[in-house]
């Protein structure tokens, strides 16, 4: 053969067919065995993570009546890519929406910059959160415009018009939200206001994931091993509130046209029954779509609507502070149940002048709180200040301003509810500041009265009648009495009591029954049950707040109570009244015929605020 | 010539028969991974790529039987007469296919449409056999050489017409068969040494050496080409001295400049290289003319030669290329990162062979070529899903069962008695270990993106009747070897 030399050419041939295959073996170690890189980047290419939402928990009332719970809501979405022949006059028509927002509405949802999760194979959400009424006509006429569908979500359902400030509302999260907690993601929604806001956690539930497998498109193409991984959804956690829907409507509609708060708080509980801030607004209002616009009409009312007056109002307490005047100058010592005060037409000493309606002077605690004598509690306030036992006002005003913290006062409670003011309490040191440290009881005379330096929350004053009730001890305020069934924090079930002697308290208690039977609150009388009170008339640049402070019944108080009307006038005129028959629908459950007609009555009236900013 | 009847069943090489049935089935599973969506699709329908490709297979088995019965002298006889054949089927297609992709190379008929570029493999391979079985071929003799290349660079021209630049490419296989066949060797040690130049001064020419003024590439190429010149000088002189004297000046030289430009004054080495190229192989000259001897002339022609390469690869890299083509090639040297553009195929190739890992998603469950990460996975990209679904293991067996086959077809065409039986032999080897090559390291991201498929293995009726035919009649030349040693 010619090529015999050539023979040995036939293994540099198969040398390099050895070699190109062990080349590539070596290659396949490299990405198959060595590199990560490779497995992280197919899972990225491949796995779409979709969230599964959950339910978000339903809030009942203290009676087992759902309050809060959640409806379907539809969205119109899109696949850009679907879309064939679409009739957009029609399309436009059966949703009821405009060409320009189509137009504008399409290019945004392609605008990579406003929604940079686009893909044309993917759905897009073209229209959110429609009601079932809005999507009926489109539901219709679907099968027409091709690409568009309907997904449904969730939003809030309220089967009662009232309670909004309480309740709150659920809003989309914000950047800052999304960055203060991992659990967002743009888009999701979170409470923003009052029990949906303090309690989002519980609500929420616990998300849920479904791993998919998108193509290289993006397009969905079916659950990753038959939903293996996925990860189910928990429902939110449902609430049960102390409140009463049934006395918070009442409550609503006796403040309607009117500025101010009701609290009411069952005393042995701490629970509260109801929280009316006016002037209200329907819950709905802040639900679904229209969330927006709504808001922004509620800002920009002079009246503020949105402001929880309850907890985030602070006013002078007026009268009803006495109150607890009598019993941090009982507890001192500084007055006893036989210590009388004179008081002509008020309170007259070293040219400082208090005034007073005019009552028989001079006279004991009883009688004084009953006919809310001012001149008695200067005169208490006056001599604790100057007693001789603390060595100085400001030593004695310590004492003073412990009482009052310890009732409750200057601090916020700790409600379960956001946004709680803390009110004021004077310390020495302010007066000092102020005063240049010559200061005494009396420069300082009007925190014996409830006037001057001293505010409280609505709340703190309705907590001051349910510590009074209870002579002596109160339990945080609470709105949430139990989530699924089980109770909440320790921090409302705990009594705090007030260190002043129960005997004194009882002292306290005779005389607002006392106000009741001949006093300022006789209005508040009734034969069912015994009812004791304290009015308010706090002064302040306008008419006077109208302010009633009371519980009932006096023996086993079911419900104490604090109404405070802006700009009301006495006490008597419209915070004794509102009082009265909230009280009543509370424990009887129903109001009499006259009440009824008193309801219309007290609803009807208008107290004219004018346009000015509040 | 007398007429035997051959005992195809005894003498048939069963191992190959069996390793090219394991390869297609393996393949076969690899296309129902491929073709299959996330809900699982029949796999026997014919609407189907792996019910299609079921037909193929049965096609190219009936298709090889047939062959089998075809005897060798008819085969031999016509080789011109089938090669002139199919050329012209080339020529016409170029008129007749309707484009595809920007390719003229389908023939529609009916039902199916064939690719006459797949087929014309055999026929060169038959002409080319003929051709170098002629007694008085000689293998050194350029005339010849030239005339035999002539056999499949026409073929690669009317596949280049067609559009089809990666179907013409694997024609280049037939210098492997005449490199067997005595072409000298260094035709393959200058193509390999202008495919290492090309690479190294693309790859590493951007990259300044240190601080100073040149570029690695250059430096490196200039390099080799100082080592290589007294390397080959030796080898063909075995003359100590002036081997010595070449290598010390050029290599010396070299070194010496180094020093300087990196200790005193930094300057273009590679100038310096160049102009010791130039000086030592004038000196070669000299002393080729002084020895009588035009031996030495060739290693001065190489050393001058490449330097010439060297400039002129550079000139073409950035003058004449278009940007398109140097981003491919600058992406398959690793030189650009293009994970959406030119890289995406390779890029996802890789993501999808390397998350196979060791042992693979398994049958059916590889994410990212069934949701078509992967383009062309059934066809030139096959070889993903088996990376992906059959893991390192899968691969390796599928690279094995290759090597087997090639290795194989080595040892059969060496026992041929016939220049025209072993020429045709490795023409079908050198065909199917071009297409391993350049298919498995496309996908391996190491050579470019040619879009040849695997042998018996990708989807598609051509490819897999042309294989067929290719190695068929290979088989059955085998089986009238005159078992004489």
């Amino acid at each position: 053969m010619k090529s015999h030399r050539f023979d040995n050419r036939k293994y540099s041939i198969g040398l390099m067919v050895v070699s190109v295959v062990l080349l590539y073996i070596i290659r396949l170690v490299q990405i198959q065995l060595i590199d990560t890189r490779y497995r992280n980047s197919a899972d990225n290419n491949a796995l779409y993570y979709r969230t599964v939402y959950p339910t978000r928990g339903v809030i009942y009332d203290r009676q087992g009546r759902m309050i809060v719970s959640n409806q379907p809501s539809f969205d119109v979405t899109v696949v850009m890519r679907n879309i064939r022949n679409l009739d957009t006059l029609a399309f436009c028509q059966s949703l009821d929406i405009t060409q320009e927002f189509f137009d504008t509405r399409m290019a945004d949802i392609r605008n990579r910059r406003k929604n940079p999760g686009y893909s044309p194979y993917t759905e897009q959400t073209f229209l959110a959160q429609l009601s079932f009424e809005e999507i009926s006509e489109f539901r219709e006429k679907m099968y027409r415009f091709n690409g568009f569908g309907i997904t449904q979500r969730q939003q809030r359902k309220y089967s009662y018009e009232a309670g909004a400030h309480l309740l709150g509302d659920l809003g989309e999260v914000s950047k800052s939200e999304i960055e203060g907690d991992s659990w967002y993601v743009q888009g999701d929604v979170i409470g923003k206001q009052g029990v949906e806001k303090y309690y989002e956690s519980q609500l929420r539930g616990e998300k849920g994931t479904e791993v998919l497998l998108k193509d290289a498109y993006g397009r969905i193409q079916g659950s990753y091993y038959n939903g293996e991984f996925d990860k189910e959804a928990v429902p939110g956690r449902n609430l049960t509130l102390g409140l009463d829907i049934e006395l918070q409507m009442l409550g609503e509609k006796l403040m309607q046209n009117k500025i101010g708060s009701i609290v009411a708080i069952e005393p042995k509980t701490g629970e509260i029954l109801c929280m009316v801030s006016a002037p209200s607004f329907n819950p709905s209002e802040l639900s679904g779509r229209h969330r927006g616009e709504h808001y922004q009409e509620l800002q920009a009312r002079p009246d503020k609507p949105l402001l929880n007056r309850p907890i985030q109002g602070t006013y002078p307490p007026g009268s009803t502070f006495k109150t607890s005047q009598a019993l941090t100058f009982l507890q001192e010592g500084i007055i006893d149940t036989e210590t009388k005060y004179t008081c002509n037409d008020g309170f007259s000493f070293r040219g400082l002048r208090v005034g007073c309606h005019s009552h028989s002077s001079p006279l004991s605690l009883n009688f004084a709180i009953a006919t809310s004598c001012n001149g008695y509690f200067c005169w208490g306030y006056y001599y604790m200040i100057g007693a001789s036992k603390y060595g100085s006002p400001q030593n004695a005003l310590t004492v003073w301003k412990d009482y009052m913290v310890d009732m409750g006062f200057g601090y916020t409670l700790g409600v379960d509810l956001p946004g709680e003011a803390r009110g004021m309490i004077p310390n020495s040191d302010y007066y000092d500041r102020h005063y240049n440290r010559s200061w005494n009881g009396l420069t300082t005379i009007s925190n014996a009265i409830g006037q001057g330096e001293v505010t409280l929350t609505p709340l703190q004053i309705a907590n001051l009648g349910a510590t009074i009730a209870n002579r002596g001890y109160y339990i945080t305020p609470h709105v949430v009495r139990s989530v699924d069934g089980e109770d909440t924090d320790t921090a409302y079930t705990n009594r705090h009591y007030v260190n002043v002697d129960k005997e004194n308290y009882e002292i306290v208690v005779q005389g607002m029954r006392q106000s009741v039977i001949d006093g300022t609150c006789r209005a508040a009388n009734n034969r069912d049950y015994l009812v004791c009170g304290k009015t308010g008339t706090a002064q302040n640049r306008g008419i006077d707040h109208s302010v009633f402070m009371g519980f009932a019944p006096m023996e086993d108080p079911k419900i104490a109570i604090a109404v405070y009307v802006e700009n009301g006038g006495f006490g008597a005129v419209y915070g004794v009244p509102i009082g009265a028959l909230m009280m009543e629908q509370y424990i009887n459950g129903s109001l009499s015929e006259a009440s009824q007609r008193k309801v219309e009555d007290y609803s009807s009236r208008v107290i004219d605020y004018g346009e000015e900013e509040r | 010539m007398e007429r035997r009847n051959v005992d195809i069943m005894g003498k048939l090489d069963w191992l190959t028969v069996l390793l090219v049935l394991v390869i297609m089935v393996c393949g076969w599973f690899s296309i129902c991974g491929a073709s299959a969506n996330v809900e699982n699709v029949d796999l026997f329908s014919f609407a189907t790529r792996p019910g299609k490709q079921m037909v193929w297979i049965i096609c190219a088995l009936v298709l090889g039987t047939v062959v089998l019965f075809i005897h060798q002298n008819f085969l031999n006889s016509y080789a011109y007469i089938i090669y002139i054949a199919f050329l012209l089927l080339l020529l016409i297609t170029i008129f007749v296919a309707k484009d595809t992709k920007g390719s003229r190379s389908w023939l529609n008929l009916g039902p199916v449409s064939l690719q006459p570029a797949e087929f014309a493999k055999f026929a060169t391979a038959l002409a080319l056999a003929k051709f170098v079985d002629r007694f008085d071929f000689n293998p050194a003799h350029l005339g010849d050489l030239l005339k035999a290349c002539a056999v499949f660079v026409v073929p690669m021209f009317l596949i280049v017409c067609q559009n089809e630049t990666g179907s013409a490419l694997v024609y280049m296989a037939f210098l492997l068969v005449l490199y067997r066949e005595g072409m000298t060797g260094s035709v393959l040690f200058l193509g390999f040494c202008a495919i290492l130049f090309f690479i190294l001064e693309i790859k590493f020419s951007p990259l300044n050496f240190g601080d100073q003024p040149f570029q690695v590439g250059t430096w490196l190429v200039l390099t080799i080409i100082q080592l290589l010149e007294p390397l080959i000088l030796w080898l063909m002189s075995k003359n100590r001295q002036l081997t010595l004297t070449v290598g010390g000046i050029g290599l010396g030289g070299m070194l010496i400049g180094l020093a300087v430009s990196l200790s005193i004054v930094p300057f273009k080495v590679t100038w310096l290289q160049i102009g010791l190229i130039v000086l030592t192989s004038a000196y070669i000259f000299f002393r080729a003319v002084k020895d009588m001897t035009h031996k030495y002339i060739l290693v001065a022609l190489f050393a001058l030669g490449s330097v010439g390469y060297l400039l002129s690869v550079d000139y073409a890299f950035n003058k004449i290329l278009q940007p398109h083509q140097r981003t491919r090639i600058n992406v398959t040297l690793g030189l650009e990162d293009d994970p959406q553009g030119t890289g995406y195929n390779v890029n996802q190739s890789l993501i999808a062979i390397g998350s196979g890992g060791l042992t693979g998603k398994g049958f059916m469950k590889g994410t990212q070529t069934k949701l078509k990460y992967v383009p062309e996975q059934d066809t030139d990209f096959i070889f993903c899903t088996v990376g992906e679904e059959q893991g390192f293991k899968g691969s390796v067996i599928v690279l094995l069962l290759y090597l087997g086959l090639l290795l194989r077809l080595i040892v059969l065409a060496e026992r041929q008695s016939s220049v025209f039986g072993r020429v045709y032999g490795y023409s079908v080897a050198c065909i199917l270990f071009f297409h391993l090559f350049i298919n498995i390291g496309m996908v391996l991201g190491i050579t470019p993106v040619i879009g040849i498929p695997l042998p018996f293995f990708s989807y598609g009726g051509s490819s897999l009747w042309g294989f067929t035919i290719l190695l068929a009649v290979f088989l059955r030349i085998d089986c009238e070897r005159t078992t004489s040693y």
